[in-house]
């Protein structure tokens, strides 16, 4: 039985140790913020927090997650308005909007590391996202808006 | 119901073709759908036309099936577009909000099922959704003032041109009576519909939200807290997980499997096949091995515990690197000819110079973010899907046909699609998941992997294009002869089809806008190995590419600007007549009256860009410009790229200033948004692209050895620069043309900085030496 706690309710699984995190979350908890892009850890659409590390759930087994706290873009904050998610509005980022709550997992995890990121930190920090719609340039202002203001 | 459906006028000349009313036998025979103009209210401010009357089942402009308002005053707006990233499901509800002076703050928009006959055409491709409905959604609202205003009048007894409508209420200037909308709802809906002849549309000048970029799209907010439904997001009760494990060959066949250790795989609740339709079939599934679970985890764990064998087929032996030599050899050769002007023939003979460019552009995949996926429920002999379909209309017809049901027990609910593409205009994933709720009598989710998507895709086309361009003594163009092999859309309809479609003629071949006085088109046969479809910009990609890295190659042989050498053969400003040699001259299913190719507008963009995008300025070593433009979908696009090569040949690009000319326009900040996605889309496909075939198998599984760009190789600047232009300018398109100009001003960039010609695409990320 694997004990975890998703945005900050208790839960459990006694399904599939191997079962993939996403899986979990998307089908059997029905938190549908949290998107399918690669299954394999490359393009980060997956991206959640696990106990404040952003990771990839597509490859991350639930037994991997036995006692953890786990957040996903539902729990990022509790009226959507994490700066990161106010930067994004802001700049009005999202085309097709799919891989976002994956970047917006991942930007909120390099700023809780690293307040100030500088515009190549932004770079390399958000490399494992893919958006396919090419918002890159404004994903990088939103994520330079959200540390600074600016 | 009373759907107003404008009176078809005289078919235009030019033909249209729809994406899914390829007719079997329509390329054996030539004949095409043809198009028709829309009429237009008199004393309307646009008075142009499109070809939305051509598109199935045309426009509805009837405000009755587009605007309800409540007593609350909530003003409802139906989207019967569908939204992949564009921006449309706010655009056109925008339109109608602002001309029946809907205060946005209250407006809340429904998305539409796929129903043509009550909604019009609904095919969220070929960039049509702004160009054919500006006028009918401004219609639409104009109707809903008019029945707002009347029910007005009545209520004061007033004539009814004492009565304005501003900003959501009524109001009777004399008197000083005002009257929301809420408060007139009951009544406005009671109101005939007035005659489209009848309306007022606003003055440009009075628009509160087109045109000024102020509005951000409808779904912002549940995107980015995650509650936004896409294909995947629809949960149903008791729904069933499914993958399903697909012929590796296009044409290939299921022979058997064995589902004992796909069985064993905690929650996997049942293995069986699914039926699938010989190649090619338009957009049925291609049938294999479904694995049904209490998730998708377990589906796709079972699968990879099936043992299958299948027959592989007559695609069997299609091999990438053979297949290029067979196209190249082609376009070395003579082919069908489409056009002809002049002699091009005799004209390269007695050249002085004759520069020859060999373009290989491979297949590409769409790899949207979300992988194609469907949910569906079949009960009762009545079918309810929810898919992210670019064709909701479309795919309800085929699910009909499927099942030989009724269109009217098939309902196909629209969710907010994860990218499109081109992609999802093929509705095969919806089908497949009403096949297994069928069988399974349970509504069933049919997800695809990413491998599953990059080995089933409906690809672009891989293409050979050869120019042979001949110079006089004075360095003047006087011949060009294009020759295009690739295999064409039609192959998905039509077995053995071999030549380009009217509509694949007309992106950049047939139709180049050059001033040059012998010009020969030749297409080649080109057989397809696979299913080939639409993909964003489609033929414009190779066209184009071919055509912007010549006029480069010819100012390199001339010593000269490149720039100038473009501006040089655009020509002077004027309307280029489609080449009469062109036996069905297609123009993206528009009338040439409304939307001529206009060589005015095309050299603008190329000033603006040289301008805006300081052609002139002074770069560091390593670095080199390039420009290129292209018409495609009606507008004129052009790039200034900047391009950067280190001593090792690695190259990175940090500035490209993009330029589009779209006609009067909507939204200009999702055109600026498209664009800067554009730009990442041509420098994804000029950088990795590539989609090769082994022994009939796609070699490419997943986004690391089918890349796209990522953030830190994207450029760090793209400005976009979007050309103003009156309201009586017939808009064009937005979504699709971005991309073509960008591979080829990337590569007309690295021959300024190196003196190296890029012909074949990707270039990876060094160049090769």
């Amino acid at each position: 039985m694997v004990k975890l706690q998703v945005n900050g309710k208790d839960r459990s699984w006694d399904g599939d140790p191997d079962l993939p995190l996403l899986w979990y979350l998307r089908d059997e908890a029905g938190l549908t913020g949290t998107k399918f892009g690669c299954g394999q850890a490359l393009c980060g659409a997956c991206t959640v927090h696990v106990d404040g590390t952003a990771v990839r759930s597509c490859i991350t087994a639930m037994s991997a997650v036995d006692g953890s706290k786990v957040v996903t873009i539902e729990g990022l904050h509790p009226t959507g308005d994490h700066p990161v998610q106010k930067a994004w509005r802001e700049l009005n980022v999202p085309q097709c909007g799919f891989c976002q709550a994956g970047q917006i997992m991942q930007a909120a995890a390099l700023l809780a590391g690293q307040g100030n990121p500088s515009d190549d930190d932004i770079r390399s920090g958000m490399s494992g996202n893919i958006c396919r719609c090419g918002c890159y340039q404004r994903i990088a202002a939103a994520v330079r808006v959200a540390a600074t203001g600016t | 119901m009373n759907a107003i459906i404008p009176a078809r006028r005289a078919p235009a000349r030019i033909e249209n073709v729809s994406r899914r009313f390829i007719l079997k036998g329509a390329a054996a025979t030539g004949a095409l759908v043809l198009g028709t103009s829309i009429g237009l209210p008199k004393g309307a401010l646009a008075a142009y036309n499109t070809g939305a009357g051509g598109m199935p089942h045309g426009v509805v402009t009837d405000p009755k099936v587009f605007v309800s308002i409540a007593p609350s005053g909530e003003v409802t707006i139906i989207a019967h577009r569908s939204e992949m990233g564009t921006g449309v499901r706010t655009s056109l509800p925008m339109i109608v909000a602002d001309e029946m002076e809907a205060d946005w703050s209250r407006v809340r928009i429904a998305q539409a099922p796929g129903d043509e006959v009550k909604y019009g055409n609904q095919d969220t491709d070929g960039s049509r959704s702004t160009r054919h409905y500006l006028i009918p959604m401004r219609q639409v609202g104009a109707a809903a003032r008019a029945m707002l205003v009347a029910a007005a009048a009545k209520r004061w007894n007033v004539p009814a041109d004492q009565v304005s409508a501003s900003n959501h209420e009524c109001v009777h200037a004399a008197s000083g009576r005002r009257l929301g909308y809420g408060d007139l709802a009951q009544d406005a809906a009671a109101q005939p519909v007035p005659a489209m002849d009848t309306l007022r549309l606003k003055d440009p000048k009075d628009f509160r939200y087109m045109g000024k970029g102020k509005i951000s799209i409808t779904d912002l907010r549940p995107i980015t807290v995650g509650t936004a439904v896409y294909g995947a997001d629809v949960r149903l009760p008791d729904m069933k997980y499914a993958v399903i494990a697909r012929p590796p060959v296009t044409g290939g066949k299921l022979v058997s499997f064995d589902p004992k250790d796909a069985l064993a795989v905690p929650g996997v609740e049942k293995v069986m096949e699914v039926q699938g339709w010989p190649w090619p079939s338009k957009f049925q599934p291609l049938g294999g091995v479904a694995v049904v679970a209490r998730n998708t985890g377990a589906a796709i764990k079972g699968r990879d515990a099936l043992k299958i064998v299948w027959d592989d087929g007559a695609n069997a032996k299609y091999d990438s690197d053979s297949y290029r030599a067979e196209l190249e050899a082609s376009t070395r050769g003579s082919g069908k000819v489409v056009r002809n002007d002049g002699d091009a023939e005799a004209a390269l003979k007695s050249a002085d110079k004759v520069i020859v460019g060999e373009y290989y552009l491979p297949h590409f995949a769409h790899v949207s973010m979300e992988p194609p996926v469907a949910t569906a429920r079949f009960a009762d002999g009545k079918l309810e899907v929810w898919a992210p379909v670019q064709s909701p209309g479309g795919t309800r017809d085929d699910l009909a046909k499927t099942f030989n049901i009724p269109v009217e027990n098939v309902t196909v609910n629209v969710t907010l699609l994860g990218g499109g593409f081109g992609r999802k205009s093929k509705c095969d994933f919806a089908i497949e998941a009403a096949l297994l709720s069928k069988a399974l009598n349970a509504p069933v989710r049919v997800q695809w992997t990413r491998e599953d998507d990059i080995h089933h895709d409906f690809l672009h086309t891989v293409s050979s294009e050869r120019i042979e361009a001949g110079l006089d003594k004075n360095g003047k163009v006087v011949a060009w002869r294009h020759r295009s092999a690739a295999p064409t859309i039609f192959s998905t309809f039509e077995a053995g089809a071999k030549n380009a479609a009217g509509f694949e003629l007309g992106m950049n071949f047939v139709d180049m806008p050059f001033d040059i006085p012998n010009v020969r088109c030749e297409n080649p046969d080109a057989a397809a190995h696979t299913r080939i479809g639409w993909f964003r910009s489609v033929s414009n990609i190779p066209h184009g590419f071919a055509q912007q890295s010549m006029v480069g190659e010819i100012a390199a042989a001339l010593g000269r600007d490149p720039k100038d050498v473009l501006l040089e053969l655009i020509g002077p400003a004027r309307i280029v007549p489609y080449s009469p040699s062109v036996e069905k001259p297609w123009n993206y299913g528009e009338p040439v009256d409304s939307y001529p190719i206009d060589a005015g507008r095309l050299r603008h963009v190329v000033e603006v860009l040289a301008d805006k995008g300081e052609w002139n300025r002074k770069l560091p070593k390593g670095h080199g410009l390039g420009i290129a433009v292209t018409r495609s979908f009606v507008s004129y696009v052009g790039m200034l790229v900047e391009v950067a090569v280190d001593d090792q040949g690695k190259w990175t690009v940090p500035r490209v200033d993009a330029c589009i000319d779209c006609g009067t326009y909507v939204n200009p900040e999702r055109i600026s948004s498209q664009l800067e996605g554009a730009v990442i889309m041509g420098l994804s496909l000029a950088k990795y692209g590539e989609i090769t075939f082994k022994n009939g198998r796609v070699q490419q599984n997943n986004y690391d050895n089918y890349q796209v760009l990522r953030i830190d190789e994207s450029p760090p600047v793209t400005n976009v620069h979007v050309i103003p232009a009156s309201a009586d300018t017939p808009p064009s398109g937005v979504g699709e043309p971005g991309v073509p100009p960008v591979a080829p001003a990337l590569c007309n960039a690295i021959f300024a900085a190196t003196g190296k010609r890029i012909r074949r695409l990707p270039l990876g990320q060094t160049l090769a030496t």
